[in-house]
C-alpha cells in the first residue's frame, strides 16, 4: 500500500454527489432537491431533468433556501440543501442555527465549491470560515470528503442519517483515494498510509496532498501515518490519540481558516487527552489574495513538499523534546 | 364553538399569561396580551391538530415566528391539552423546557424552534410547499409580529410564497404597532403593510385582531394566492393601563400592578 503513488486521474466531487443524488430521488419520491439560484454550480441539471417537481429553487434568498429546507422536513421530506457554500452558511448561519441545527431538523446542508474552489473571484466568495461557524453548533456532523468515492459514500450515509448534516464538497478535482465500496462512518477516520514518525491528517482537498507528502518523506526514509478525516465534528478521538501514541506528532492540513478548523477540532483533543507537538496548516487568518485555490494551496505551505518540510521541523520538535 | 366561548377562553389565557409573567418576573406581555386572541381561535376553533398525537402527519401546521411571545404560545397549548396546565408554573426555571422561545424538540405542539425574529416564515413556506409536494391536505399558519416584518428573510419568503403559488399558506401580522424599543411608525414604518403583500402576489385581509367575529372567518377563509391576514391588534390589549404602551413591550408589573390587571381581566371571566 505504501509503494503505490496517489493515482493521477482526478474527480469533480459534485459528480459523485449528484449522481447519488438522482438514484436516491429515482427509490424515495421524498427527496427533494433545494437551491439558490443555483441549478448549474450544484449541477443540479440532470435531477431537475428527472424530478422537476422536486426541484426547489428559491433564487437568490439563502436565508429563506435555509428556512424552507426545514419546513420541507418538518413536511415529511428528505431535503438536500445546495448553495455555495460561503452562501449557505455565511448568509444563512442563523438560520442553519435555529433552523436546522437548534430545530434538529432532518436536512441535508451541502455547500458546494467550498474553502477556495472560487480562487479568482475573491475572498467573498472563499468558503474558509464554514468548519468554524458549522462545528460549533450541536446536532450538526460536518464532513468533508476527500474523493468521489467517499462523497458518494457520504450522500449516502447523510440521506439514511435521521437528522440534520453539513456536507462541504469542493469543485476542485482530486484523485480517488479510497477503495471502491467503501462504506462512509461518521466521526471515524481512515487511515490510508501507515508510518510511526509523524501522523499527517486531513481531509477534503488536502488529503492527497498528504498522501504525496508521505511518499516524498518516505523517500527519505521517513514513514508517515496519514488519516484521512472527513468528519470534523464529532472529531474522531480516538484516531488522534492513537496517533499521538504511535507516531508521537501531528501535522494537520486543510482547505480553510487555521483557526477554528480541522486543525483545531484536533488541536482541542490533542490538549485534553494527549499532549503533542503538532502544527497547523491552513489559511493563515487572512483573506486570501488573487489566485486558483491550487495556487493559494500552494502559495500557503500546502505543496506536498513543503507539508514534507513541515513534517521534518515537526520531526525536529518531537525529537528535540524527547 | 361560539365567539363567545372563545372569548372566554382568550380571557383566561390572558389572565394565567399575566400570573405566569408575574410568577417569573419576566415575560413579553404585551405582544401576548395583542396575539392571544389569535391564538385562541387558532388552536379552539380553526387548527385541524390533536394533543394526543403532536406529530400527525395530517395535522395543520401553526408556527409561532414571534417566538418571544412563548408564554402565551404555552398558556395555550396547555389548556389544549397538549401539555401539562400545570406545568406553567415552571416558566423560565431552571430545566424547564418551557423557556423564553419555544422549543420543538421539548415542547409538544411546536413546530420549529423561533426565537431570532424573521425565521418562521420561511420554514412555513416550506410547510406549505411540502403538502404541496406530497399532496398533504394540511394548512400552514404562521404568526409574525409587524416590528419582526423590518427582517429581510420575510420578504424573501413572502416572494416564494407566491412564486410557488401556496393558497394553503396563511400569514397573520399581529399589527400591534410598537416594537421593542419604540413605535412601528418611528422606527422603520412598513405600514400600510396590504398593499406591499398585494404588490407581492398575495391575498390580503384585515381584521381588528382583538375581535373574535373578525379573527376567525379571516382564519378560515381560502384564497387562490398566499392569504395574508393583517390583524390590527393593540399591545397588552385587555389590561388598560399597558395598551399601546411601548414600555409594557416586556416589563413585569409591580404588585398594585399586578392586582390591577388581575381584577380588569377576572371582572371579564
Amino acid at each position: 500500500m505504501n509503494a503505490i503513488a496517489t493515482p493521477a486521474k482526478l474527480h469533480d466531487c459534485r459528480d459523485a454527489f449528484v449522481a447519488v443524488l438522482e438514484r436516491l430521488g429515482a427509490e424515495n419520491p421524498n427527496v427533494v432537491a433545494v437551491c439558490n439560484d443555483s441549478v448549474g454550480s450544484s449541477k443540479l441539471g440532470g435531477f431537475k431533468s428527472k424530478f422537476p417537481e422536486r426541484l426547489v429553487n428559491v433564487g437568490i434568498a439563502e436565508q429563506n433556501m435555509v428556512g424552507v429546507g426545514a419546513g420541507l422536513a418538518n413536511g415529511g421530506l428528505l431535503p438536500f440543501v445546495c448553495g455555495a457554500s460561503c452562501f449557505l452558511t455565511g448568509r444563512s448561519l442563523e438560520q442553519v442555527k435555529a433552523d436546522i441545527a437548534y430545530s434538529n431538523a432532518n436536512v441535508k446542508l451541502v455547500g458546494i465549491s467550498s474553502g477556495m474552489a472560487y480562487g479568482e473571484l475573491g475572498p467573498t466568495h472563499h468558503s474558509i470560515e464554514d468548519f468554524a461557524w458549522t462545528r460549533v453548533l450541536p446536532n450538526l456532523p460536518v464532513i468533508a470528503p476527500c474523493d468521489s468515492i467517499e462523497t458518494a459514500a457520504a450522500v449516502e450515509w447523510a440521506a439514511n442519517y435521521p437528522g440534520p448534516v453539513f456536507l462541504r464538497l469542493s469543485r476542485v478535482g482530486v484523485p480517488d483515494l479510497l477503495p471502491a465500496g467503501h462504506v462512509f462512518q461518521m466521526g471515524k477516520a481512515n487511515l490510508l498510509r501507515d508510518g510511526d514518525a509523524v501522523t499527517l491528517i486531513a481531509n477534503g482537498t488536502l488529503t492527497h496532498r498528504m498522501m504525496k507528502a508521505a511518499e516524498i518523506l518516505a523517500t527519505e526514509g521517513i514513514q508517515a501515518r496519514v488519516l484521512n478525516m472527513a468528519t470534523v465534528r464529532p472529531i474522531d478521538v480516538e484516531a488522534v490519540v492513537a496517533a499521538v501514541r504511535d507516531t508521537g506528532a501531528i501535522l494537520t492540513a486543510e482547505e480553510h481558516s487555521v483557526f477554528g478548523g480541522l486543525g483545531s477540532a484536533i488541536a482541542e483533543v490533542v490538549v485534553a487527552e494527549a499532549p503533542a507537538p503538532m502544527k497547523i496548516l491552513g489559511v493563515p487568518g487572512i483573506f486570501a489574495p488573487t489566485g486558483s485555490a491550487e495556487f493559494l494551496l500552494d502559495e500557503f505551505g500546502m505543496a506536498p513538499s513543503a507539508v514534507a518540510e513541515a513534517a521534518k521541523s515537526l520531526l525536529a520538535r518531537k525529537s528535540g523534546r524527547a | 364553538m361560539q365567539p363567545n366561548d372563545l372569548e372566554r377562553i382568550a380571557r383566561q389565557i390572558r389572565l394565567r399569561d399575566l400570573q405566569a409573567v408575574y410568577e417569573a418576573g419576566a415575560g413579553h406581555i404585551g405582544g401576548e396580551m395583542s396575539a392571544t386572541d389569535i391564538l385562541t381561535a387558532l388552536y379552539f376553533k380553526v387548527l385541524r391538530v390533536w394533543p394526543e398525537q403532536p406529530k400527525h402527519p395530517e395535522r395543520d401546521r401553526f408556527v409561532l415566528s414571534k417566538g418571544h411571545v412563548a408564554l402565551a404560545l404555552y398558556v395555550t397549548l396547555a389548556k389544549r391539552g397538549f401539555i401539562p396546565e400545570e406545568e406553567i408554573h415552571t416558566f423560565l426555571k431552571p430545566h424547564s423546557r418551557l423557556n423564553g422561545h419555544p422549543n420543538c424538540n421539548k415542547v409538544p405542539g411546536v413546530e420549529t424552534n423561533t426565537g431570532p425574529l424573521g425565521h418562521g416564515l420561511p420554514v412555513a413556506v416550506g410547510m406549505a410547499l411540502a403538502a404541496k409536494l406530497r399532496g398533504a391536505t394540511y394548512h400552514t399558519y404562521v404568526l409574525t409580529g409587524d416590528g419582526e416584518m423590518q427582517e429581510g428573510s420575510n420578504w424573501e419568503a413572502i416572494s416564494s410564497a407566491a412564486q410557488f403559488g401556496l393558497n394553503n399558506l396563511t400569514l397573520i401580522i399581529d399589527h400591534n404597532r410598537f416594537q421593542q424599543g419604540a413605535a412601528l411608525k418611528d422606527t422603520n414604518d412598513l405600514a400600510p403593510f396590504a398593499s406591499k403583500l398585494v404588490a407581492f402576489g398575495w391575498d390580503v385581509t384585515e381584521i381588528n385582531g382583538n375581535e373574535m367575529a373578525e379573527i376567525v372567518p379571516a382564519l378560515e377563509k381560502r384564497t387562490a394566492r398566499p392569504h395574508c391576514i393583517v390583524a390590527h391588534t393593540n399591545k397588552g390589549h385587555g389590561i388598560s393601563f399597558m395598551q399601546d404602551r411601548v414600555d409594557w413591550h416586556h416589563r413585569v408589573p409591580n404588585a398594585e400592578q399586578y392586582q390591577i390587571a388581575l381584577a380588569e381581566l377576572s371582572e371579564t371571566l
